[in-house]
């Protein structure tokens, strides 16, 4: 040690905590993994960066923006006629199921951002960190929630103001949106998982759309299930999203919450079960 | 524990396919001691270092960090480790400030003592002024002081540079050298990396010398540069077909190998003492060989290399794997 000590006498002296390090204090503080309050805390300072990104670039928004004024709009008038007979009968089939397109097209962002987030210097240092491998994942989807609630409340306002008069009222609305924005996140952690396991932003991209369009247009989002072909039908059924966008026909046109409120919960707990731990394990491999 | 090493790791092997990046590599870095691993690029250092940070699986070998297993217990190992990468590892979209608080919130303080923690690494990294600037401001000597700022919210008791002042222009390189000197007078013990030999020989009490995946030397700075000699005498001959009698003189005069650059002419010759060098262009006048210039410089790493593997240190390293 003879250089160093000799040199660093020179240097001005550290005015700062005046206790020196203690290696052996510091093996024995340790802990074999993060407790839950301690990841809950992780997931929210993540959840905070995430936020200060988005407002660092607002125009992250523009799909939560222009995409319910501008689909509402227009599937009300070109499908309107042609499936209900007229725009004011087919709002109350088609507000719910651009809601539930909506919020993926939110979930597939989620992914991407994820993927190009993770190629960043930063994501080394949350590796080297002692923190909870699901806190770089879950913080930004807890941001997220803020994009699916402007989302769906826009799309709900651009219903109103071409016509649409829910018959659930406030509440009915207020759930449905509600229900809206659990499923926009617990899908989400299937774009998550993409977002891990792709190779790069681009990739993520391009199989979030491919997931995405079945989701949507294979389920009862746009046109009634019965005028589908069997076998199609049959997919529409299963698919969660349809149970989704019943769910909240149910709660906007009826305020009923009805078996389809506790399928479509039921499904996305199921999907969360399944695509957290995935994304979680797939990330922690990628160091 | 006072007798503990920081870092123990044997026989380390990292695998990238086909390619061994790291060939059984053996470290022994004492505690307190500032331990620099030396090496060209491509030579595994990095990739050492990220198995030793839990970045990297390991392949082979075991490690323990002050007596815990690197393998069985990452989650204890990132307790203990700072780590400063190559390529500042801090955010690009959030202020110096929040980088720091965000850093600090995740590995547990409360948020008012996360602030002044903030704050304190803020002044004395001597970023106060540019503290809520955007990072796309900052200078590469201004991420490097953040970046090791941000590994030292907890106090770890290690740390980790890798290629602490690659790129920095040397102003801030010898700024950079005082803070980490600075850091062992407060009990840290430091593994570096880093391509430069003069890096090493003023930081390091103890340097590893990595080539191609495998550990070629271990020793103090002084011992690694009495190998290749004090210094170094480079020649330039007037006429490039004189080289094989000048090596004679050579050879006659220090009792050296001058060592042969591929430019016609041109040769390095190791010196044990910088006053011989008068001795040996003596010699070649009296042997009538013109000399079209002449310098003494200090070894480099370079010839460090050349002494120690047989090879230049800047030889494509890919054909390492074998």
């Amino acid at each position: 040690m003879t250089q160093s000590t000799m040199t660093s006498n020179t240097v001005t002296p550290a005015t700062r905590g005046a206790q020196r390090v203690d290696p052996a204090a510091a093996v024995a503080r340790t802990t074999s993994h993060s407790s839950l309050q301690e990841t809950w805390v992780q997931v929210l300072a993540m959840a905070w960066r995430a936020l200060k990104k988005m407002r660092r670039k607002p125009e992250q928004f523009f799909d939560v923006l222009v995409q319910p004024l501008l689909f509402t709009a227009m599937f009300a008038f070109i499908f309107g006629g042609a499936i209900s007979g007229s725009v004011s009968d087919y709002l109350p089939i088609l507000i719910p199921g651009i809601l539930a397109q909506t919020a993926l097209t939110v979930c597939m962002a989620t992914g991407v951002q994820l993927r190009e987030d993770m190629d960043k210097g930063v994501f080394d240092r949350f590796k080297s960190l002692p923190i909870a491998r699901i806190a770089p994942l879950a913080g930004p989807m807890i941001a997220d929630l803020i994009r699916y609630g402007i989302a769906s409340v826009l799309t709900l306002v651009t219903g109103l103001l071409i016509g649409y008069r829910p018959g659930g009222g406030v509440l009915g609305c207020v759930l449905g949106v509600a229900l809206t924005v659990i499923a926009g996140w617990s899908l989400a952690w299937i774009f998550t998982w993409l977002g891990t396991m792709a190779r790069s932003a681009q990739s993520v991209q391009g199989i979030s759309m491919m997931i995405m369009f079945p989701l949507t247009f294979l389920s009862n989002a746009f046109v009634p299930a019965q005028t589908l072909p069997g076998w199609l039908e049959a997919f529409v059924k299963v698919n969660p999203v349809s149970h989704v966008v019943s769910a909240v026909r149910d709660l906007f046109n009826d305020g009923a919450v009805t078996a389809e409120v506790g399928w479509a919960v039921i499904g996305c707990a199921v999907v969360v079960a399944i695509f957290a731990p995935l994304a979680v394990r797939s990330y922690s491999r990628k160091m | 524990m006072a007798d503990l090493s920081a870092v123990r790791a044997g026989s380390l092997v990292k695998n990238f396919g086909d390619f061994r990046a790291v060939d059984g590599v053996d470290l022994d870095v004492r505690q307190g001691e500032i331990f620099g691993v030396l090496g060209p690029n491509g030579a595994g250092k990095t990739t050492t270092l990220r198995m030793l940070a839990t970045l990297l699986p390991i392949d082979g070998g075991h490690a323990e960090i002050f007596g815990v297993d690197v393998r069985r217990e990452p989650h204890r190992i990132r307790q203990l480790v700072g780590v400063t990468g190559q390529y500042a590892s801090v955010d690009e979209d959030l202020t110096a400030r929040e980088n720091l608080r965000l850093f600090a919130r995740l590995q547990g303080l409360a948020s008012v003592r996360a602030k002044t923690v903030a704050g304190d690494l803020l002044e004395r990294f001597g970023l106060q002024e540019a503290a809520d600037r955007p990072l796309s401001q900052f200078s590469g000597g201004m991420r490097r002081r953040l970046d090791l700022a941000s590994s030292l919210i907890t106090r770890p008791p290690l740390i980790f540079l890798d290629e602490p002042t690659t790129g920095l222009d040397p102003r801030t390189r010898g700024q950079m050298w005082d803070t980490i000197r600075e850091l062992v007078t407060d009990g840290s013990t430091i593994l570096l990396t880093t391509q430069y030999l003069d890096e090493a020989d003023q930081l390091a009490d103890r340097v590893a010398v990595i080539d191609r995946g495998r550990k070629v030397a271990e020793d103090t700075p002084d011992a690694l540069k009495t190998q290749v000699g004090d210094s170094t005498l480079q020649l330039r001959l007037a006429e490039g077909s004189d080289t094989a009698l000048a090596a004679d003189v050579v050879r006659r005069l220090l009792r050296e190998e001058p060592v042969l650059t591929p430019e016609s002419g041109r040769m390095n010759i190791p010196l044990p003492d910088p006053n011989r060098a008068a001795d040996v262009l003596i010699g070649l006048r009296e042997a009538g060989l013109g000399i079209s210039s002449v310098s003494v410089a200090k070894p480099t790493l370079d010839e460090v290399f050349l002494a120690l593997t047989g090879h230049g240190a800047d030889e494509p390293q890919t054909e390492a794997a074998r």
